[in-house]
């Protein structure tokens, strides 16, 4: 076969393989944009997701197979803040697919409109891993999944139109439970307000802002700078000064870590995530995650130790 | 392709010794105030994507010792450590962004501290690759390194060891297969990932060692001349097809097949061909920490067939030699790496007995890395050389520190 023919037939066999289906392929990068773009889209979409909800979402392997699912997206929901910046672009430039390239209507970039925590006066690897744009954990907040639902509702109305009407009648329906779910958990954390916790990474500030709790104190010194053992003499200190009965671990952080300071210092270890689907029955639902972590929470403060 | 820089590792390294370190300290006394976090500061920051361009740089630093004094004979790679002491392996500075809506850009400019204490500077890839091609395909335009195997396209920085495996050496030089050319690629529409590249490269200089290379090289014992580009035929051409597989949610596999094919210098109607296979297989945990635990093997294998012209003493022959090397890699915790690597290279050895570059030998290799965030390194390999042809067997170690300043594009799988 001549290689004009070659590529001719490549072409064609490339064209073909798309599915008939009219369902926007969607691709979040981490779980909880997974879990909106299921709500909003219901069976109008299909959507993959490329990060573990228990893994480390700022080191995610740029795998090859992520850029075949790229390839075949209509949509790309990213956080945007740069906690996929050592991840991400490898797939999307491998995945030849302008549908999803920057400033196409297919990329969505959560993080727009949301008013975000923690932005650096000043770049600088000393204090840390700091992101640019600010703290990327945004989604602890039911306000901005709230935010962020609706964008997404947008782009899919954009991108098929003749599905808007179910798309709205999702987005609605979402936000009247989360609405009311968010009552419930304002409720249920509201006699612990003003208590401080201690997390493991700087993850949990947007979920304690929400809720009136104090997020302050990290297991790590520095965003994604290991445990030192000063540093956790220190935080050992301020939690028996302050009387602190929770420390909030994620499926991929170091629990013993998180054991050995709560033991000594009379607290509770309480396991969360950030992902659906991180905590059982939470998979691609990001209200029942909130829900999940929430119960685990007050339930943490109220472990008799 | 590239490799640049990335976040891609973290440590954690302390966390034992700290655990254990923070139980020894009485809590209550006179502790510190832990730090306040940095207020939330409304202001436009000067990066997040808000650059036309990525700068960074990054330092590779060895130093070590060898029972073998004539060190570039034993160590064939480029960036390799140069002399007992200390070697600068490489300075590498990236510049790399958005072209426009059709182009991606990228140049990679490398500073070296020869032994005599020159500095040279090399421009070792400057490219394009477009981004908006219909039917999966892509091309790449400029100076860059050949998709041939995995360690071949990537810089010295993103290894897994001091120095490149020995089979490189033998087949690419010290800096590896690089030109300038054109590539195209293909996505194929395959429900696994499955790419093919098809490049062409000008195939003569110093980069082009198994090619035309330079006038006063040699190769196998035989002096070369690459003389000009008359027709396509004076190309190189350089075929890759890979293909990854996901085993379950945790298990990556990656296999590829090489060539690399063109006229060399030894005279009119000599070619060259190499091919090679390589594999690459890895497992990280589902609940990765900064990306650990995790372990990863890799092997290449290569064969060459080189013909060699007549001269006026020596007979037109064609040689035949090859060259393995596997290696494992085991991230034992968040931050820690140790790894062990086999190398052997073997086949004709030419009309030049005393060139080191075409004993035969094997090589054995053990490293430890720390990496205390994702944006250095500290690694120390030994490295045992038996080698054939009347060199002496060598021992080696080599210390090894890395620093990557600024943001640095994120590296292929």
């Amino acid at each position: 076969m001549s290689f004009k023919r070659f590529l001719t037939a490549a072409a064609v066999a490339s064209a073909s393989a798309l599915p008939a289906s009219a369902a926007l392929r969607v691709v979040a990068t981490t779980p909880e944009y997974g879990a909106i773009a299921t709500a909003v889209g219901g069976d109008k979409v299909t959507v993959a997701v490329l990060a573990k909800p228990t893994e480390d979402p700022h080191f995610v392997d740029a795998k090859p197979s992520h850029i075949v699912t790229l390839n075949h997206a209509d949509v790309l929901i990213e956080g945007g803040a740069e906690l996929e910046v050592g991840w991400l672009p490898p797939l999307t430039d491998g995945a030849r697919n302008t549908k999803i390239n920057a400033g196409a209507p297919g990329r969505v970039r959560a993080s727009e409109g949301i008013q975000l925590l923690d932005i650096p006066a000043a770049l600088d690897r000393s204090l840390g891993d700091l992101h640019a744009a600010g703290n990327p954990h945004f989604m602890m907040d039911p306000a901005n999944g709230r935010i962020v639902a609706e964008h997404v509702a947008t782009v899919f109305c954009q991108l098929d139109a003749a599905s808007c009407a179910s798309f709205k009648g999702n987005l609605q329906a979402f936000e009247e439970k989360l609405d009311a779910k968010t009552k419930d958990w304002a409720a249920a954390l509201a006699p612990y307000k003003g208590r401080p916790i201690v997390t493991y990474h700087p993850t949990w500030k947007y979920f304690a802002a929400r809720f009136g709790l104090v997020s302050e104190l990290y297991l790590e010194p520095k965003p994604g700078i290991p445990p030192s053992p000063p540093h956790l003499a220190e935080v050992m200190q301020a939690m028996n000064d302050k009387k602190i009965k929770i420390v909030l671990v994620e499926p991929f952080q170091s629990r013993k870590t998180a054991e050995a300071v709560a033991d000594r210092t009379g607290a509770t270890v309480v396991d969360v995530c950030q992902f659906p689907g991180g905590l059982p029955g939470t998979d691609r639902d990001y209200i029942a995650l909130l829900d999940a972590d929430v119960k685990a929470i007050v339930a943490g403060f109220e472990a008799k130790k | 392709m590239r490799p640049f820089g990335s976040i891609a590792f973290f440590p954690r390294a302390l966390l034992l010794g700290a655990t254990v370190a923070a139980f020894g300290a009485a809590p209550g006394q006179d502790a510190p105030q832990p730090t306040p976090p940095p207020a939330p500061i409304t202001l436009v920051s000067g990066a997040g994507g808000k650059n036309y361009l990525n700068i960074s740089f990054d330092a590779l630093i060895a130093a070590g010792v060898s029972t073998e004094p004539d060190v570039p004979g034993l160590q064939t790679g480029g960036h390799d450590p140069a002399q007992r002491g200390f070697t600068f392996q490489n300075g590498e500075i990236v510049l790399d962004g958005a072209v426009d809506p059709y182009f991606r850009g990228q140049a990679n400019i490398v500073l070296q501290i020869t032994p005599e204490g020159g500095t040279t500077i090399e421009l070792e890839e400057v490219y394009a690759t477009t981004t908006s091609l219909p039917h999966n395909l892509q091309v790449k335009i400029g100076q860059y390194f050949s998709e041939f195997g995995r360690i071949n396209p990537t810089h010295p920085h993103t290894w897994d060891f001091v120095d490149q495996p020995l089979v490189n050496g033998r087949m690419f030089g010290g800096d590896g297969l690089r030109s300038l050319g054109v590539r195209l690629s293909w996505l194929m529409p395959t429900p696994f990932y499955s790419e093919i590249l098809f490049g062409v490269q000008n195939g003569h200089g110093e980069t082009a060692t198994s090619f035309g290379s330079t006038a006063g090289e040699t190769q196998f014992g035989r002096p070369l001349d690459p003389g000009q580009v008359k027709s396509f035929s004076d190309f190189l051409y350089v075929p890759r097809y890979d293909a990854s597989f996901d085993v379950g949610d945790t298990q990556t596999i990656v296999v590829g097949a090489s060539g690399a094919f063109g006229p060399n210098g030894t005279g009119s109607a000599a070619d060259t061909a190499i091919g090679g296979v390589d594999f690459f297989w890895k497992w990280k945990s589902a609940r990765a920490q900064k990306g650990f635990p995790f372990v990863k093997v890799q092997a290449e294998a290569m064969a060459r067939s080189y013909d060699a012209a007549a001269t006026p003493l020596l007979p037109e022959t064609t040689f035949h030699d090859h060259g393995a090397y596997a290696q494992v890699v085991w991230g034992i915790k968040p931050m820690w790496t140790v790894g062990a690597r086999y190398d052997r290279v073997g086949g004709d050895v030419g009309d030049d007995p005393a060139d080191p570059r075409f004993a035969p030998r094997q090589r054995a290799a053990l490293e430890g890395t720390w990496y205390p965030t994702e944006y250095s390194k500290l690694r120390v390999q030994y490295a045992y050389d038996d080698r054939g042809g009347g060199f002496k067997d060598a021992n080696s170690v080599w210390l090894q520190f890395e620093f990557l300043l600024g943001a640095h594009a994120a590296h292929k799988f």
